[in-house]
């Protein structure tokens, strides 16, 4: 309360401090006359008694101030240096610019890279609760992380105390007949109480019932926000509208909300019940779904990792022949979901803090420069009464200044930023990544900006004031002053520099290791060349194409029809394009060798008679396919040369035989060839193990064409997508993509291309603030030195020597920077050593080439003050004196 | 300059002013006109630390301010007691009884 009256009396006075000065000046005066008064009552003359007076009175400026600053709320003074810093930087607009500019491409690049982070890493996933949702997967000695079988789902979903609740779902294509032809729209498939499980409510309609997941229940689907937007134009009319998905019929029962994104399924559009009627859900060994569960109240994610885990093994026991080695693995769905570009995203903050602390130790040191030249001015001030508060209070307002045009102009480069590199994200990465779609410059990011901006002033404000207490008035006021505080100002501002000079080497190696590892990424031995090749997935929905047979006469029409066309060499189908994923693994066991139970795990693919030819692949030995291969016994397979070394080391592979775990006859293979290695995995993965069944022998409904052509394989792409419609209407065709486009927009690629760019620009802007750093400190040294400079040569220096002298300064702090930066690259590569791919985090020549290129440019930066040191004329350097 | 006048004791001024407000209200130079013949011209209150500390006293609403006329038919702001400087002059004084009572008692002690 007392508090209240006394702001409410601060607040009237500072409102009325007009008057309240006026009062104060008229209470003044009428003491003085008083005092004037009794000077000439005690006898004196009438001049002497009035100048009595006032010297008894002292300084009515000073009083006044003083008065004003125990009632008022010092704006008044506040204001006045604001005007005052305004004006002064306004009067140095070179220095003012750059400093302002320096620190908003500092603030600029930190704030960009923290919306990215905060989109990513810190905004909770927009379910309920979303700390207690968990993925749940199977895990496998071979594979790590597996899917879960839809049996094991449910034996899984029964038996545990741990979730409240456990629901599942599986990528889906539908095919959708639309005006520009027959398209594939990837949908997902879940278990009616997914919705539930992640918290989320309709928009529109209602959510799955119980029931509808069974097999039988009538067609039913949701859709996306951004689907019934784009398909339906938002018309509230498609509740309870029938679609034609895949030949079959669903009933439109809900939309999703609008704030709606599942990152695991980003791209979908179309969520229908997952009804188990497939071939695969019916067995427990094939594992074809991910889980997604709440856990109960008061359970941690490490108690449901046990339990999950002791589920596992009950039914591994029960089940050893399709369970056996199948633990189960549980991971907080927001890691899930984010976990492939945490690492990234906080390299990339490492870079931008790094950037950000080189424009402000830049800034710093050119403030301490002009601190240096003010200290005329401030000595004057300090002299003509301004108290140390007043002076230092000027400092901080003049920081606050400079950073809040930093920050101002670094929320502007933020957001142009934002845009570039949202716009560099492919559509397929930003499905992977939906959180990124609402990325702006929002409450999280300003605070974040602002809490910069403020350190930043602190330092700011901090450094001149620290530097001008160490000096004193009288030192300040003599016109040559140059004594010890010069000698300060150059420790300080070559710490500075060397701070800055070891900065810039750290980013440096980062951008370099991260350049260097994405050359690797992108030249990785794929064992086929990638160059005119022209791929694009089909799929034929099983209304339209009930019999294997007819599958398997579509593809033949196809690639007959493909190898037709002018310039294509050869085509071929695979149910996985190369280079792509190592999915699709199969569990083998050879023919006549002991077995102890353990699953061989192999990459399973079907491929066509022209599948190799097209690759171009090496043939090491057997045979390749023909179109003429038919359902025989055994059946033909080729493996990959790592198939050949791993499981018959010393032999010929070809001849040999194998199945499946239980060897079941129908099962048997026999190798007919061997195949050189080449990449069916992401391309930093390494090769395992491969087996290629023909198409013929095992179809399926969706495939990938791959063309080899001797013209533009980009100019083909439509021309295939045509060819599929034109033998079936109702077959879909999406991802139309060059296999050199597939390569290097590849998740792996991306992520490598945007590290390396970004960490590479924050290395080269940290490049030139580093040698315009060293650049300052020198030319300072060599002005403050000049008639050090020309008594040397006054005394017979040679101009070769002075320049030695100047670059020998130089020298010892581009030495100590570098020094100082290779134990700093080498520290702070080893966080990223798990990013990096083909390179070690202290790789040397990286290192020496990094130390080289900032040593020669940090050297040719004070080439030029050392030079001007050099011309000095020593008759003009002395009489300056 | 040259006078060799002892300096308040720190944190007095205020006290002084309270007490001197106790009889009649009084302007500024009033104030120290007062404070300096009653304590015989030993005790000289530096107008750079009384208007000051007068704008501190009002803050704290131990004293109010109005113009007046003075009997020269002169404006002048006479400063007047409140209740709550009342109050806190008591305060201050029995603090100020204690802290004075306590250095003799160390002095005669010293002396002993």
């Amino acid at each position: 309360m007392a508090n209240l009256i006394h702001f409410a009396r601060r607040l009237t006075i500072l409102f009325r401090r007009r008057r309240f000065g006026s009062e104060l000046d008229e209470e003044m005066a009428f003491h003085r006359e008083q005092a004037e008064r009794e000077y000439i009552a005690a006898g004196m003359k009438a001049e002497d008694a009035r100048f009595a007076a006032l010297r008894s009175f002292g300084n009515a400026a000073r009083i006044r101030e003083k008065s004003a600053e125990v009632a008022g709320f010092h704006i008044e003074g506040m204001v006045q240096d604001l005007r005052f810093a305004f004006r002064q930087l306004r009067k140095n607009p070179g220095f003012a610019i750059t400093a302002v500019l320096i620190l908003a491409l500092g603030i600029g690049a930190g704030a960009a890279i923290f919306a990215f982070v905060d989109a990513a890493l810190i905004k909770p996933l927009p379910y309920a609760d979303p700390a207690r949702l968990a993925r749940i997967t199977e895990s496998d000695a071979a594979v790590g992380l597996a899917n879960i079988s839809y049996p094991d789902y449910v034996d899984w979903k029964r038996l545990n105390h741990v979730f409240a609740a456990m629901d599942v779902f599986t990528g889906a294509a539908y095919s959708l007949r639309t005006p520009s032809g027959t398209q594939n729209i990837p949908g997902v498939r879940v278990s009616t109480g997914f919705f539930r499980t992640l918290g989320v409510t309709p928009a529109l309609g209602r959510d799955f019932r119980e029931g509808e997941d069974l097999p039988g229940a009538p067609g039913t689907m949701m859709l996306t926000y951004g689907a019934w937007q784009r398909r339906f134009s938002g018309r509230a009319d498609v509740i309870g509208q029938s679609v034609n998905l895949s030949g079959e019929n669903f009933t439109i029962i809900g939309v999703l909300p609008r704030g709606f994104e599942f990152a695991l399924r980003g791209n979908a559009d179309f969520w229908a019940p997952l009804q188990p009627t497939s071939e695969c859900e019916k067995r427990r060994d094939c594992h074809s779904l991910y889980a997604v569960g709440r856990l109960k109240d008061g359970v941690t994610m490490k108690s449901a990792q046990a339990e999950m885990q002791s589920i596992a093994q009950k039914l591994e026991i029960r089940y050893p022949d399709s369970n056996r080695g199948r633990g189960a693995s549980i991971v907080p769905l927001a890691d899930a979901m984010v976990g492939n570009v945490r690492p990234m995203l906080l390299v990339l903050l490492g870079g931008a803090a790094l950037l950000l602390l080189i424009a402000c130790v830049n800034v710093a040191s050119l403030l301490l420069v002009r601190s240096e030249s003010r200290r005329r001015e401030i000595a004057v001030r300090g002299a003509l009464g301004a108290s140390p508060a007043r002076l230092s209070c000027q400092f901080v307002i003049e920081a606050l200044v400079l950073a809040a045009g930093g920050c101002a102009f670094g929320l502007g480069i933020a957001d142009a930023l934002m845009r570039i590199l949202k716009g560099l994200v492919s559509t397929d990465m930003m499905a992977a990544m939906p959180y990124l779609d609402g990325l702006s410059i929002n409450a999280h990011v300003l605070a974040f900006a602002a809490v910069v901006a403020l350190l930043a002033a602190g330092l700011f404000s901090l450094l001149p004031i620290r530097h001008l207490s160490c000096s004193d008035l009288r030192e300040g006021l003599a016109a040559g002053g140059r004594g010890s505080t010069g000698n300060l100002w150059r420790r300080m501002g070559a710490n500075l520099v060397v701070i800055e000079l070891a900065t810039a080497i750290v980013l440096l190696s980062g951008a370099g290791l991260l350049g260097k590892s994405l050359y690797r990424l992108l030249h990785v031995e794929l064992g086929f060349a990638p160059d005119h090749l022209a791929t694009i997935s089909v799929s034929l929905p099983d209304a339209a194409f009930p019999q294997d047979s007819q599958l398997v006469e579509f593809v033949r029409q196809l690639t007959d029809r493909v190898d037709a066309l002018p310039g294509v060499r050869s085509a071929g189908v695979t149910n996985a394009l190369p280079a792509s994923c190592s999915c699709n693994t199969d569990w083998i066991r050879l023919v006549g060798r002991p077995y102890n139970g353990v699953h061989l795990t192999v990459v399973e693919r079907r491929v066509s008679a022209g599948f190799f030819s097209t690759l171009q692949t090496r043939l090491l030995g057997g045979r390749y396919f023909t179109d003429t291969e038919t359902a025989q016994t055994p059946q033909v397979v080729i493996v990959n040369r790592t198939f050949a070394r791993k499981f018959f080391p010393g032999e010929d592979a070809v001849g040999k035989q194998f199945g499946d775990p239980q060897l079941t006859p129908k099962s048997i293979e026999q190798i007919v060839g061997v195949v050189d290695d080449f990449k069916e995995e992401a391309l930093d993965e390494e090769v395992d193990p491969a087996i290629y069944k023909p198409y013929i022998e095992d179809t399926s409904n969706s495939f990938s064409l791959m063309v080899r052509t001797s013209r533009d394989e980009k100019a083909l792409l439509p021309e295939l997508a045509r060819i599929v419609q034109e033998i079936n209407p109702s077959a879909g065709t999406d991802s139309p993509a060059t296999m050199m486009e597939r390569i290097d927009g590849s998740q792996v690629a991306y992520l490598h291309r945007s590290m390396a760019s970004l960490v590479g620009a924050f290395a080269a802007i940290a490049l030139l603030l580093g040698a315009v750093g060293i650049y300052g400190i020198v030319a300072y040294s060599v002005s403050r030195r000049t008639q050090e400079i020309g008594v040397r040569m006054a005394l017979g220096a040679e101009r070769g020597a002075v320049c030695r002298l100047i670059l020998k300064e130089a020298g010892v702090l581009i030495g100590a920077g570098t020094a100082l930066g290779i134990a700093g690259a080498i520290a702070a590569a080893l966080p990223i050593r798990k990013l990096l791919f083909g390179v070690q985090a202290w790789d040397a020549p990286t290192l020496i080439g990094v130390a080289l290129v900032l040593a020669g440019v940090a050297f040719a930066a004070s080439l030029i003050p050392a030079r001007r040191a050099a011309s000095v004329d020593p008759t003009e350097a002395l009489r300056a004196e | 300059m040259g006078k060799n006048q002892p300096d308040l004791l720190p944190g007095t001024l205020d006290m002084l002013i309270l007490k001197t407000l106790t009889r009649a209200p009084l302007h500024g130079y009033g104030i120290a006109q007062s404070i300096k013949r009653l304590s015989d011209d030993v005790l000289t209150v530096e107008e750079g630390s009384l208007y000051p500390a007068l704008q501190r006293l009002l803050l704290q609403g131990w004293v109010k301010a109005e113009w007046k006329m003075t009997d020269t038919r002169r404006r002048a702001r006479y400063y007047t007691l409140t209740a709550a400087g009342r109050k806190q002059l008591g305060l201050e004084l029995s603090q100020f009884e204690q802290v004075i009572g306590a250095i003799g008692r160390v002095l005669r002690d010293a002396e002993a």
